[in-house]
């Protein structure tokens, strides 16, 4: 019962859609007031419709009703209770409920938020949003439908994927759907600024928040995803350049620049076609990472339901969003003319060399994650782009955009001179020369990357603090320091964050040590000056896997630092056997121990790493993430996104 | 339409290959200690190979990190080249004649591979260019509409006002 009414108001909200995808157009064009006014109401009757429907779906799985297809397939009787919700968004289907779920969400959230916004804009925002719904509700009812039944329920399930049962994997995909799917908004104003014929500062100040919104988002959701490959596939990896992290690093990449754009627009009335046609590349590109996931046209390590009716669909749909997109950019790209003046050396000149970079670099990764599909088709030959080209290709870019981001954020608008840059920046480039030549001094191994990761990751966390402290004046001023724009302390936080992520990188892949040997219970051992022993091996029983797990004391100096409890289990009713690697997780480096196979003259197999400034990675993850929130409160924004004080005032009373 | 038929060919050929990994897939866990050869220099050439090589039974992981029996049968192969005295290039070129170029996980710099190996400076310069020339417009305009409002503009700032 509960499932057909998921099922109904699935449907239901589909209807809905389609109702705001036509009505509100046709009234923005006529200037309907009534007609547009449709829009809301729409907008958040199909967000409860779309809630409604998910919420049936997940007490199908929390109470495992496995006369549902989907449930029946991706989940067992004997799943913690976690794994059963977060289960309805680990299959094809409900990820794909989730996705348009969010869709509906942010067109809801516009409804609620936009008050503001010119009533035209915002019906024409909210069809473009219901178009995009339209297509995927299309796609899951016809292609996907999670709704469907079986006509004999067996007596369990298949159960889920055991490495989707993990905490860090089952928070992961919410977040990465919500930076996707956030970046449908900037797609959606571009579209219905490009009908309007206007880009100016106040669509800029519009757009800014939902594109620094996904951007948030997508920065969490890709931190989370390579730390739980870091801590799940067993041998401290973290970035694979798969295609499928490649589908969320780009449009992370074109979101970040859209971002830096955006503001040229805001305050300078300048790069506005550019603005809107990387705002029409980055949906465009959450697609194509969307297409690569389903289709199975690329295998990865994540492709969890390759169908190549499937990856039709959305090809249709891609090919249709960014096609149109761009077809009505064509014809509107005249109306939109610069007005801003600025001189070549100016705040403005250097956010175009910060959209080239990154414009660049998703460029870079978007050829190598599809040259083997062209290399086949065109030229009959089949190969692989892998990690190595990855690095060769992507990281020049990074290390150009490294050095240039302290002068950039320093530099003033429209007109500056380097001289003064120079004076308040000297110090510090000479610091960061001395700390780079420090490390090359100190470091036992002859590897260059290090010392680049060095001078890149300080020269850029300097340059942040400097930013910050220029702002109080000659004379330093701490209260002055805490009443600058929330919008400066983001950047100055998220700038920071990116150095850490630079330098703990290049720390990680230049410093990390490894030990692989076979060792007997009660046997000890060193790595790179701890001590570690195998006091035991025992069998465990989990509630839905059983457990080989080692029991491993580590020591440095004779000191006791922890235990470590690294397992390998196996998952019966998937059949599938996952590493569970113990980490002993520390400020400068993580102790990492993952055990292996029993050898035939006893003993087990033992794999030790010691990760340099592996925590730094995440934590400058969330810092970026902590930067973009500070920025995203800004009064401005607050102000722009309309949020009525007096009216919700009212509705509290 | 023949690009089309190649689409389906190709996923039918992966999800072939999926199948066979499910199969293959052993517990056997990345580089095994009775791999690792005794001389340290030796061995950290073969780490370095295997980063490289692809297990081509596996979805997108080198042989370094793959489980896989293939995957262990390869690292043993690079190993045993090794020892024979063979440099880097040549074990390479000896795994590629046999398992074919999709094996390296860096394509060649041959043939049409130039495009991809290009592409990224290409689009760099092209964009660079571009945007040098946008950034010069920009200078030299000529501020125009500071000054006053146009017709329309004054039209639109009524209805705001509701005049």
């Amino acid at each position: 019962m509960i499932n057909e009414l998921g099922h109904f108001s699935l449907i239901l909200a589909f209807f809905v859609a389609i109702f705001q995808m036509v009505v509100p157009l046709i009234g923005a064009q006529r200037r309907w007031t009534n007609w547009m006014a449709c829009a809301e109401p729409a907008a958040i009757a199909q967000f409860l419709l779309t809630g409604l429907a998910f919420c049936a779906l997940t007490w199908a799985f929390v109470v495992s009703d496995f006369s549902l297809r989907l449930v029946t397939l991706n989940s067992h009787s004997a799943k913690p209770l976690i794994y059963k919700v977060t289960g309805t968004w680990g299959n094809h289907e409900g990820s794909m409920l989730l996705w348009v779920l969010i869709v509906t969400l942010f067109g809801a959230m516009v409804a609620f938020f936009g008050t503001n916004l010119p009533p035209t804009l915002k019906s024409r925002v909210l069809a473009v949003q219901a178009t995009i719904g339209v297509a995927f509700f299309a796609f899951i009812i016809f292609t996907s439908n999670p709704f469907l039944r079986l006509i004999v329920p067996p007596m369990d399930g298949q159960d889920l994927n055991p490495l989707l049962q993990d905490p860090g994997l089952a928070i992961h995909p919410p977040f990465l759907y919500l930076g996707y799917v956030g970046l449908s908004m900037s797609f959606s104003f571009a579209v219905a600024a490009l009908m309007e014929g206007r880009v100016d500062a106040a669509w800029a100040r519009w757009v800014r928040p939902w594109t620094l919104a996904a951007w948030i988002f997508l920065t969490i959701g890709i931190g989370l995803g390579s730390w739980w490959a870091y801590y799940e596939l067993g041998w401290g990896g973290f970035w694979f350049w798969d295609p499928v992290e490649n589908a969320s690093f780009m449009p992370w990449l074109l979101a970040a620049a859209l971002l830096h754009s955006a503001m040229v627009v805001e305050k300078r009335e300048a790069l506005k076609s550019w603005t809107i046609l990387l705002a029409i590349l980055a949906f465009g590109f959450s697609l194509v990472g969307t297409f690569i996931v389903r289709s199975g046209l690329l295998t990865s390590v994540h492709a969890f339901a390759s169908d190549p009716e499937r990856g039709m669909f959305i090809l249709v749909i891609l090919v249709f969003f960014v096609g149109g997109a761009l077809t009505l950019f064509a014809f509107r790209v005249g109306a939109m003319e610069a007005k801003g003046v600025f001189s070549v050396i100016s705040r403005e000149s250097a956010l175009v060399a910060n959209n080239v970079l990154l414009a660049t670099s998703c460029f870079v990764i978007f050829i190598g994650t599809i040259w083997p599909i062209i290399a086949e088709m065109f030229f009959d030959r089949k190969l692989t782009v892998g990690p190595p080209f990855f690095d060769l290709a992507f990281t020049p870019f990074m290390v150009m955009l490294g050095v240039l981001m302290p002068v950039g954020a320093m530099i003033s608008w429209k007109r500056a001179k380097l001289r003064n840059i120079w004076q308040s920046l000297k110090y510090f480039l000479l610091l960061a020369l001395a700390i780079t030549a420090l490390v090359w001094a100190l470091q036992t191994q002859r590897s260059v990357i290090a010392p680049l990761g060095a001078f890149i990751g300080a020269w850029i966390c300097m340059g942040a603090f400097v930013d910050i402290f220029s702002r109080t004046g000659r004379s330093p001023n701490w209260g002055r320091l805490l009443r600058l724009p929330r919008a400066d302390w983001g950047k100055a936080i998220a700038h920071f964050g990116l150095g850490v992520v630079f330098f703990s990188i290049c720390g990680l892949v230049s410093w990390q040590q490894e030990d692989i040997r076979i060792a007997q219970v009660g046997e000890s051992f060193d790595v790179a000056g701890f001590t570690l022993k195998l006091e035991d091996v025992q069998n465990i029983r989990g509630p839905n896997y059983t457990s080989t797990t080692g029991i491993i004391s580590l020591k440095k100096d004779g000191r006791f630092i922890s235990e470590l409890q690294p397992e390998k289990r196996y998952y019966p009713v998937a059949r599938v056997p996952t590493t569970e690697a113990a980490i002993d997780y520390r400020f400068f480096r993580d102790v990492y121990v993952v055990i292996g196979d029993r050898q035939v003259g006893g003993g087990w197999v033992i794999r030790t790493y010691i990760k340099p400034f592996a925590n730094w990675m995440w934590t400058g993850c969330i810092l970026m993430a902590i930067g973009g929130l500070f920025s995203l409160s800004d009064r401005r924004y607050r102000v722009a996104a309309g949020v009525r004080r007096g009216s919700v005032g009212l509705l509290a009373k | 339409m023949k690009n089309a038929r190649l689409i389906l060919k190709t996923v039918g050929l992966f999800c072939a290959q999926i199948s066979i990994m499910l199969v293959v897939l052993s517990l056997a866990w990345a580089v095994q200690p009775d791999e690792v050869l005794d001389d340290p220099i030796l061995e950290e050439r073969a780490r370095e190979l295997s980063k490289g090589l692809r297990c081509l039974v596996c979805r997108n992981e080198s042989i370094d990190e793959s489980n896989a029996d293939l995957a262990r049968d390869l690292r043993l192969l690079v190993r045993e080249r090794l020892i024979a005295g063979e440099t880097n290039d040549e074990v390479l070129d000896f795994v590629v004649d046999r398992y074919g170029e999709y094996v390296l996980l860096k394509p060649e710099f041959t043939g049409s591979n130039w495009l991809l190996y290009a592409a990224g400076p290409l689009i760099f310069l092209i964009s660079l260019a571009l945007g040098t020339r946008y950034v010069r417009a920009r200078q030299s305009a000529v501020p125009d509409q500071e000054i006053a409002l146009s017709e329309e503009e004054n039209a639109r700032l009524n209805v705001i006002l509701k005049k």
